[in-house]
């Protein structure tokens, strides 16, 4: 296969599952994790220090050569997005910003107004900038104007497991975007994956679903066999579903009269 | 002083020094004060007052 590697802003990934750090029974579980799905960029979050806590960071659990995704967790507008975004850069670890912007408990909706406005600002300032988002085809014409590098609508709510109960909603933004469509949020196997990459999603992130299981490690290589599965099947183009059956045998020289 | 919310009483330092005191790997945190962002290079050079508030973080584990 010719050359299918993924550019988002300057970066090119050859692996189109993207992980998060989040839900780990252990941060040892991330480098062999990596290692069995090939995942080349990870989510991370901002927080204050724990003084009284032990001095390991999550930096010295995820290899040098990922790239580093922070999010903007815990902003409820955004301006407070932006101060994280700056915060989060200052780290030196590259520009790439995840806005995620949640006022809302029960389901972690995002609040798809502020993430324009941050994206707008954060845009300007030159991040690569990953907006989450419910999909909404307005919503993506707004984050393109506003100079997203790609949109990252959700399947379902952050750590359900659920799938993509939005399929149709991503369906119309994957139509409509020129945006790179990354699938995140609520993806719970990878059937799902698979099923966001045939739809013409360009990556999934995944978090919950790997760091949660019994083993993460098998899982994170299931997550990337299926996430190559997808794109494949797209790639190929399966051909329209059909409402009646179209025989697979010949239908003359049968064994009858 | 507030830092990190909880208001402390530390003796005026530098920012270097009171990351070292607190027993914090520089290398890792990044630093607002009062709202700026100061720049790893100036933590030398900064002096803390009674009044500031400081805000020290790091990248943890998340989605």
């Amino acid at each position: 296969m010719q050359n299918d590697n993924l550019k988002i802003g300057p970066k090119e990934f050859t692996n189109r599952l993207f992980t998060g750090t989040g839900k780990f029974a252990s941060p040892e579980l991330i480098e062999p994790m990596l290692t069995a799905s090939g995942s080349e960029m990870m989510t991370v979050a901002l927080r204050r220090v724990d003084f009284a806590a032990g001095q390991e960071n999550i930096l010295n659990y995820i290899p040098k050569h990922i790239t580093l995704l922070p999010n903007t967790s815990g902003a409820r507008t955004a301006e407070e997005a932006v101060r994280i975004a700056r915060l989060a850069r200052e780290a030196g670890c590259g520009d790439f910003i995840k806005i995620e912007v949640i006022h809302e408990m029960k389901y972690l909706m995002p609040d798809n107004e502020e993430t324009v406005k941050a994206t707008a600002i954060l845009a300007k300032e030159g991040f690569v900038v990953l907006p989450y988002v419910l999909p909404d085809i307005v919503t993506a014409k707004k984050l393109e104007d506003a100079g997203a590098a790609a949109i990252m609508p959700l399947g379902s709510p952050i750590g359900s497991n659920r799938g993509l109960k939005t399929r149709e909603l991503i369906e119309q933004v994957i139509e409509n975007s020129k945006l790179p469509v990354v699938v995140d949020a609520g993806i719970g196997y990878p059937s799902q994956a698979a099923e966001a990459m045939e739809m013409g999603a360009a990556a999934v992130l995944v978090n919950t679903a790997i760091a949660t299981a019994d083993d993460p490690v098998l899982l994170g290589r299931a997550f990337s066999y299926a996430v190559q599965a997808g794109r494949m099947a797209f790639l190929a183009r399966v051909r329209e579903e059909q409402k009646y059956a179209s025989a697979s045998s010949p239908l003359t020289g049968f064994l009858r009269d | 002083m507030v830092i990190n919310g909880k208001t402390e009483n530390v003796k005026t330092q530098t920012i270097k020094n009171l990351l070292l005191e607190k027993g914090l790997n520089p290398s890792v945190v990044v630093v607002e004060l009062n709202g700026s962002i100061v720049k790893r290079a100036d933590w030398d050079t900064t002096l803390l007052q009674e009044t500031d508030k400081l805000e020290i973080v790091s990248f943890v584990g998340g989605g």
